[in-house]
């Protein structure tokens, strides 16, 4: 089924198409942000500098953003799919030139004024790209060794590419949100048995190089593995955040220690309180009544989103759909169960709280895309 | 297809999110407790508040030993990350010392990483302000305020207040289970003195603290205190005044001088010279000054009055004459005559003049010190009278005052010559220890105690500290002395100031009311050989400091109703009535007439010298009246 097949009459036209977004994700969007607003004004010590403020500037920003690419149709995007996919290959390639050094890792491009980090792009462009690539495949082939290897390449060129940033987390986040895709296009599931597997043996052989000659990974990320295994092994080097963050997160109980109350988070005894730990913050002022409550928004949005896949009779705004939805999916679950201390610290920002300016418009743009999908789905005929 | 796989990755994401969900659950209500405790510990320090330290008073209420602000800078290595660096900005900032840091490094690097550590004490506030403005830029760095204590006399009271120091492991290893506050880096103690002594009194109890702090060690507020117990304030017998004209009097002289209340054996003055300033401890005293006080061959760390044992010479001579009258070998008014020396078992013990006193009694024996009398009682009434009228007296006695290393002296016997000599006594023996030479040695302040008991017939004994409530002073119980032996005595005791023909004449008060009486003493530090005796012998004068004779004086005054009983020592002074004598005088009027001796107690023929002397010293005395504080 192509675009040409879309019954345009029925199209929501101009200004019309607004009334057609998917509001109540939007509303949806918008008290998560809230949450955000509130914590990032919390662990500032009570005050909206220097992080309140311009993440709600950035959301607001970033509403505007979904709604323009929602208004453009879905058809646009799909042929826009190849181009913005070689695109973000080359910045990430100009980042392994040219890319400046942050945090032990390069991930920024300067491009005069702008700084932008190419791995948050590739995020929607892999899932772009292969939802393209299985809009134009032949659906009877793709589980055919070619297909499956191109869409393999695919997904594999960014993540390579961001590995060597190095930036282990957001390359598997990618593969992850990639296979997500894959899997929902009905590729045959022994690929996946296959992958998994080979993953087992990969882990297994990852461990076993360390300390060797051909030690695969930093020996930052090997301590995070260990800390992540055991954090209660060395409580004041490498365990010590994770320890610290669960401390704070099981303190908070049923109703919380109170708004600005959290010992934890004022006293400084967690790390990136205002980035990947918010989580942590929240669920110690807040309680369980305020973790779980956000946990419950997050499940209603992927409700919302998979609604959208589900009415999409196209194949690209489907397959797009589930590439935002997984991708949004991994990015709170993972987050939150590395605070839990049920992952390893790995460097994942929670989706639509945690302070930062190019995850989040990323995700906009993202839930741009899955809107755009949902206002040019087809109607039925009246 | 694409719908069944989607609704299956629903599924499976759902059921991530519900695991999610049970995880939060399970931390946040089941195990919320275990977490909030520790999240409790996490931020909550227990501390010790060091007590502050009892103050210490004289008599008259004059503060002694006080304590005062004291701004200092500490350092934790843990949380200071590169100390180096740091180090080296503060040094930037107030202008510290190279070792002063290297010092602190050491200390730093020996400690284990949590410990604060004393970088720089006694800061002024402009220093203290800089670094708490600056404290972003000085991680691990702490300014602080504690109190340390002051001694605003300086070197008057070391001897007998003592100083305190940072608790040293030898102070911990006596204690079973030592005082927490003991563990506070660089809390202080006594050392010695009374601060040393009574240290259990002053320390007080310390309090605690609950704080809360932050994730690198760092106070961010107190929740509750629970405030310790000051220790106690000490009052003590001493008369600051006197004990500083006592000690300036002592200048430059290797000397001790003890001044006693008679009635009730409170030490009014414990005067050592020389002295040093206690307040050089108490910061941590260089080495060089260490030195220099322990390479002086005048002594200034030991408290003489107390530590110091010498032959009481001349002084011993009360003794003797009261030891032969118990024994009934004479009546005192009997004569015997001295032709300049006695022979006795073959040996020739000399009188100091070797043309012989002539015949003499037992007063005029006291007054011009006649040895060779004293010889004759001795063998008469043996060593064993003389051993217990001497305890009697106070002499050989160690005395219970909170002072340090008091020492007993030595008040021979046959058995203790039997026990520490393996040799049995002889009748030289009694002949030297007579006239206060051989065995026999005595601190200054049993010569001040047996001039007290002489003076008023009463067992006192000193006492340095005092209840500031007490209404009556306490009487001491009385000796039991035959009125007639000890006013024969001090009849002999008066005549050695007053008559002409008395040893310490030149040293005799004119004023009646402050008539008093004394007693010369010389100690041979080296006996003297025979060729030295034969080629006429030599004046002190010619011989090296340290072979020369002690110089002793015990007085006390006024003589028809004792008040105060002084003994004076000055070590290889030549002789008591040249060296010690005139020191003795003055003292006694000092202590007679509130610290300083009026001018008109002396007689015409010195007035214009003493006059001089007083004005000479009267720039180095202090004016306490800006150190009287009013009394709790």
């Amino acid at each position: 089924m192509s675009y040409l097949e879309y019954n345009t009459q029925r199209m929501p036209r101009g200004a019309a198409k607004m009334l057609h977004l998917n509001w109540a994700l939007v509303v949806l969007l918008v008290a998560v942000a809230c949450y955000g607003f509130v914590m990032l004004y919390s662990v500032a010590g009570g005050s909206a500098q220097p992080w309140m403020q311009p993440q709600m500037q950035r959301f607001g920003v970033g509403l505007l953003l979904m709604i323009a690419v929602a208004m453009i149709p879905i058809w646009f995007w799909r042929s826009m799919s190849g181009l913005a996919y070689c695109v973000t290959a080359l910045l990430l390639l100009g980042v392994e030139f040219f890319g400046a050094v942050g945090m032990g890792a390069q991930r920024w491009l300067e491009i005069g004024p702008l700084r932008l980090q190419p791995s948050e792009l590739a995020k929607i462009t892999t899932i772009m790209a292969l939802a393209a690539f299985y809009d134009w495949a032949d659906m009877k082939k793709i589980s055919r060794p070619a297909h499956v290897f191109a869409a393999a390449v695919i997904v594999l060129l960014p993540v390579l590419l961001v590995v060597r940033q190095p930036d282990l987390g957001t390359a598997l986040l990618i593969a992850a949100a990639g296979g997500a895709v894959i899997f929902a296009a009905g590729v045959h599931w022994g690929y996946f048995a296959g992958v998994i597997g080979s993953a087992i043996g990969l882990v297994v052989t990852v461990v076993s190089s360390r300390g060797t000659e051909w030690q695969l990974l930093k020996d930052y990320q090997y301590r995070r593995i260990d800390a992540f295994l055991d954090p209660t092994l060395d409580p004041l080097g490498a365990g010590y955040h994770i320890n610290q963050a669960m401390i704070a997160l099981g303190s908070g109980g049923w109703s919380g220690r109170g708004f600005m109350e959290g010992t934890q988070s004022r006293l400084n005894f967690l790390p990136e309180k205002h980035t990947d730990f918010i989580f942590t913050t929240l669920a110690e002022e807040f309680g369980f009544i305020g973790a779980g409550s956000l946990l419950v928004l997050y499940l209603m949005i992927l409700g919302f989103c998979l609604l959208t896949v589900l009415r999409s009779s196209n194949r690209f705004a489907a397959l797009l759909a589930i590439g935002v939805t997984a991708n949004f999916f991994l990015y709170f679950a993972v987050n939150t169960a590395m605070v839990m201390g049920l992952a390893p610290v790995v460097g994942v920002p929670l989706p639509l709280i945690s302070y930062g300016g190019s995850a989040m418009m990323v995700l906009m743009v993202a839930f741009g895309l899955l809107q755009s999908a949902h206002v040019h789905r087809p109607r039925l005929p009246t | 297809m694409i719908t069944r796989r989607a609704l299956g990755l629903g599924a499976i994401m759902s059921g991530v999110t519900g695991t999610l969900m049970w995880r939060l659950r399970d931390m946040q209500l089941d195990q919320a407790d275990a977490f909030r405790l520790l999240a409790e510990e996490n931020r909550i320090n227990l501390r010790l508040l060091p007590p502050t330290r009892g103050l210490i008073h004289d008599r008259n209420g004059v503060l002694l030993a006080s304590n005062e602000q004291n701004y200092r800078v500490v350092m934790t290595r843990d949380d200071a990350g590169d100390i180096d660096l740091v180090l080296a900005r503060l040094q930037q900032l107030i202008g510290l010392e190279d070792d002063t840091l290297a010092r602190a490094r050491a200390d730093m690097l020996r400690n284990r990483p949590f410990v604060p550590v004393t970088v720089a004490e006694r800061l002024t506030w402009e220093d203290i302000s800089r670094v708490a403005a600056n404290a972003p830029a000085l991680p691990g760095v702490t300014p602080e305020m504690g109190l340390s204590r002051l001694y605003p006399l300086q070197a008057d009271m070391a001897h007998v207040v003592g100083y305190v120091g940072p608790v040293s492991d030898r102070d911990l290893a006596g204690e079973e289970r030592p005082d927490p506050v003991l563990l506070i880096p660089r809390f202080q103690i006594g050392k010695t003195g009374v601060e040393r002594a009574e240290e259990s009194r002053l320390r007080g109890k310390a309090g605690s603290q609950r704080v809360e702090v932050n994730s690198v060690g760092r106070v961010m507020r107190e929740l509750d205190r629970v405030e310790g117990e000051q220790g106690e304030n000490m009052h003590l017998t001493i008369d600051a005044r006197l004990q500083n004209y006592a000690l300036e009097r002592l200048e430059g002289q290797s000397a001790a001088a003890v001044v006693l209340d008679v009635n009730t054996g409170d030490i009014l003055a414990a005067a050592s010279a020389p002295s040093y300033d206690a307040n050089l401890f108490v910061r941590g005293i260089s080495s060089k000054d260490y030195n220099g006080l322990l390479e002086n061959e005048y002594r200034p760390l030991v408290n003489k009055c107390v530590q110091g044992m010498y032959p009481p010479g001349s002084t011993f001579k009360m003794v003797t004459a009261l030891a032969a009258l118990e024994a009934a070998e004479t009546d005192g008014r009997e004569r015997v005559f001295c032709p300049g020396h006695m022979d006795v078992s073959g040996n020739r013990f000399h009188c100091w003049k070797r043309a012989g006193h002539g015949r003499v009694d037992l007063v005029s024996a006291l007054a011009e010190s006649c040895d060779v009398y004293f010889y004759e009682m001795s063998q008469r009434c043996g060593i064993d009278r003389i051993n217990a009228m001497s305890e009697r007296l106070g002499l050989g006695l160690r005395y219970d005052l909170p002072m340090t290393s008091v020492a007993s002296g030595l008040n021979p016997s046959r058995e203790w010559k039997k026990r520490s000599r393996d040799a049995d006594w002889r009748i030289g023996d009694t002949v030297n220890v007579s006239i206060g030479q051989g065995y026999v040695l005595t601190t200054p302040m049993q010569l001040a105690v047996m001039t007290a008991r002489l003076a008023s017939n009463r067992a006192v004994l000193p006492r340095l500290l005092r209840d500031p409530l007490e209404r009556s002073l306490p009487e001491a119980a009385s000796l039991d002395l035959r009125p007639e032996w000890l006013e024969m005595v001090r009849r002999g005791m008066t005549r050695v100031v007053n008559d002409r023909r008395g040893t310490a004449y030149s040293s005799r008060v004119v004023d009646p009311t402050m008539a008093m009486a004394g007693k010369t003493g010389t100690s041979q530090v080296f006996r003297i050989t025979q060729a030295e005796r034969d080629s006429g012998i030599r004046r002190q004068e010619d011989l090296p400091w340290n072979r020369r004779n002690h110089a002793l004086f015990v007085n006390y005054a006024p003589i028809d109703n004792p008040q105060v009983a002084v003994a004076v020592i000055v070590e290889h002074g030549g002789g008591g009535s040249t060296a010690a004598a005139p020191i003795g005088r003055d003292i006694l009027l000092a202590a007679l007439n509130e610290g300083r001796p009026p001018l008109a107690a002396y007689p015409t023929s010195q007035r214009n010298r003493i006059s001089a002397e007083q004005s000479e010293m009267d720039d180095r005395l202090r004016d306490l009246r800006s150190f009287r504080v009013s009394r709790a």
